[in-house]
């Protein structure tokens, strides 16, 4: 059996009631927008990259609570990054949500980003929370379609 | 069924509802016997679908065990057995839809199919550019898309009648959007997102007026009320299966003869014709010109065991318990501070839509997942419906008969829970 509170942990819970970088930047040099319809989920990243240093990031939009929460830690943990750094977060934040056997995963290196570790037990829910981080990547590629995990 | 002009029953209907028995009919439903995240089942998803009584299941089962063969051509003992239950299924849909003749039953894979049958086979032999198609602000994408379809390919123009916050159509403006380019109207009997109750009877006669064709899904009405096309006076009803306690894959498209008999097939293949040969085909008679191919037997006399079983409740018992049941459960829902509820329409049929503050629906619907809740969460296929009222999703507690005020109760529980949890 799954356990509720794998999936809404505390640091969830937080960032859902009080997202981190939730705001419109306007200095954004870069953005990309989220939708996932079936869920109602919609967000829009945004970066202000210089170089290929990743120098300010919000987001806004609304979604559930895994959703909104992903977004807000994403924001925490790509601030400062390099493009390429970033990717190496996602890739692992990839595995993490998608992980067979989830317990196998290696986790390493996420930092408070783990606490999405229960989400694989809810697969219904992968996609809300990989949701952010699939339009960050669209908005370091500068690509203008809205992405969808869907 | 809410109807809020209701005055008193007759006698022997209340007597009937005295003697419903909501515990003896759950007994009926093996599958509510069950526990779901250690918790007793609370099954809140049925306009989603139904669960299916031991009487249809026992069908089925008999069926493949014992009875399965082709209908409709074979000389063998089984296959006799097979078309006569076939067609005794289709004589109880009739009955259960009060149509006039049972050729004007037609076996569809559900209410989805059914529309697309009228919107292709009546559709694209007499709607022509310039005509009008009208169709309701409240309609589920199964009753806007293949409409869509037909505009794209005849140059007809889709309009579309409003609604209200409470979510009623807006009759003074569905009237005055019929005209004399209207040539088709598509109406949901019951909205599924939102539980409305559409007065039916008295848009098909304002249709009337301009000799529009009415087609009207019916899938979330076939439920919860007593269907009467002759009464309605509609072209076309369509219900499914699967949402009256039958199996999935088989519903029903009523049509009027005189309409059937002049639409081209909507599918070629076998049973649908008399005679084939290279040169020239000839179609065989209503209602098999519009059952190609094999049809979904098993299904078929599955949906029959079930419209028995309804039947043998009655839907006006039906219909007065869950009256109760879905009052009971507005009253209890709505007192939970911080809560919406979405779709407050005079007269309503089963379903309870609601937003909770600062929670997002499917947040809601994985919280009482694990409190044993099945509820739906999300835009309910009516995108339209979600984008007029504002919000991006919603939760939606269904109905049926088999529900009970005990699990209404556990459903605000759970509700508090999910408030505490998000706060």
């Amino acid at each position: 059996m799954s356990d509720l509170g794998e999936l809404y942990q505390q640091v969830i819970l937080d960032h859902n009631k009080r997202p981190r970088n939730f705001r419109r930047l306007e200095e954004a040099n870069h953005r990309a927008d989220g939708h996932n319809p079936l869920c109602g989920d919609q967000l829009t990243v945004y970066l202000q990259m210089e170089g290929d240093v990743i120098r300010d990031i919000a987001f806004h939009g609304a979604g559930c609570a895994i959703s909104k929460a992903s977004a807000s830690l994403m924001t925490e943990s790509v601030k400062g990054k390099t493009k390429l750094e970033a990717e190496q977060i996602f890739e692992k934040m990839h595995k993490l949500l998608t992980g067979d056997p989830c317990a196998l995963v290696e986790t390493g290196g996420l930092g408070k980003l783990a606490v999405f570790s229960g989400v694989c037990e809810f697969p219904v829910r992968v996609k809300c929370a990989s949701l952010a981080w699939h339009t960050l990547r669209a908005a370091l590629e500068q690509i203008k379609e809205a992405v969808s995990t869907e | 069924m809410i109807r809020t002009n209701e005055i008193g029953a007759p006698p022997g209907l209340l007597k009937r509802a005295a003697m419903f028995d909501v515990q003896k009919i759950r007994q009926d439903f093996p599958i509510l016997n069950q526990k779901v995240h250690g918790r007793p089942l609370i099954y809140l998803d049925n306009a989603a679908t139904s669960q299916k009584p031991q009487a249809v299941i026992d069908t089925i089962t008999r069926y493949y065990l014992e009875q399965n063969a082709n209908i409709h051509r074979g000389v063998h003992y089984l296959s006799e057995w097979a078309t006569r239950a076939y067609e005794e299924s289709r004589l109880k849909a009739q009955r259960f839809l009060n149509a006039t003749d049972a050729r004007e039953i037609i076996f569809v894979r559900g209410a989805t199919e059914a529309i697309n049958l009228v919107a292709h086979s009546y559709g694209l032999k007499y709607i022509t550019a310039g005509d009008e198609i009208l169709i309701s602000a409240i309609e589920h994408h199964s009753n806007i898309v293949p409409w869509q379809m037909l505009c794209q390919t005849t140059g007809a123009i889709l309009r579309v009648a409003p609604m209200n916050d409470q979510g009623e159509l807006l009759l003074d403006e569905y009237e005055r959007l019929l005209g004399p380019r209207t040539k088709l109207v598509s109406l949901v009997h019951v909205s599924n997102a939102l539980g409305s109750l559409n007065p039916i009877k008295a848009m098909v006669a304002m249709a009337r007026r301009w000799n529009a064709r009415v087609m009207v899904d019916g899938a979330q009405a076939a439920p919860h009320l007593a269907i009467d096309v002759q009464e309605l006076d509609c072209d076309f009803y369509t219900f499914s299966g699967h949402k009256v306690f039958g199996p999935t894959g088989i519903g029903v498209l009523y049509g009027k003869r005189e309409w059937l008999e002049q639409m081209p097939p909507y599918q070629g293949g076998g049973d649908m014709i008399i005679s084939v040969s290279f040169e020239k085909t000839e179609y065989n008679h209503l209602p098999f010109k519009f059952e190609a191919g094999t049809p979904h037997i098993a299904g078929a006399i599955g949906l029959g065991a079930a419209l028995d079983y309804v039947n043998q409740i009655g839907l006006d018992t039906i219909a007065r318990y869950e009256h109760d049941l879905l009052a009971y459960a507005t009253e209890a829902v709505a007192a939970i501070p911080g809560l919406r509820l979405i779709g407050t329409a005079r007269e309503k049929a089963g379903v309870l839509g609601f937003v909770l503050d600062g929670v997002h629906a499917h947040d809601i619907g994985t919280v009482l997942d694990h409190a044993g809740i099945a509820i739906r969460a999300g835009h309910h296929c009516a995108m339209p419906v979600m984008k007029r009222l504002g919000v991006p999703a919603t939760a939606r507690a269904s109905l049926a008969f088999y529900n009970t005020k005990e699990e209404i109760d556990a459903l605000v529980q759970g509700i508090y829970k999910v408030k505490e949890m998000f706060d």
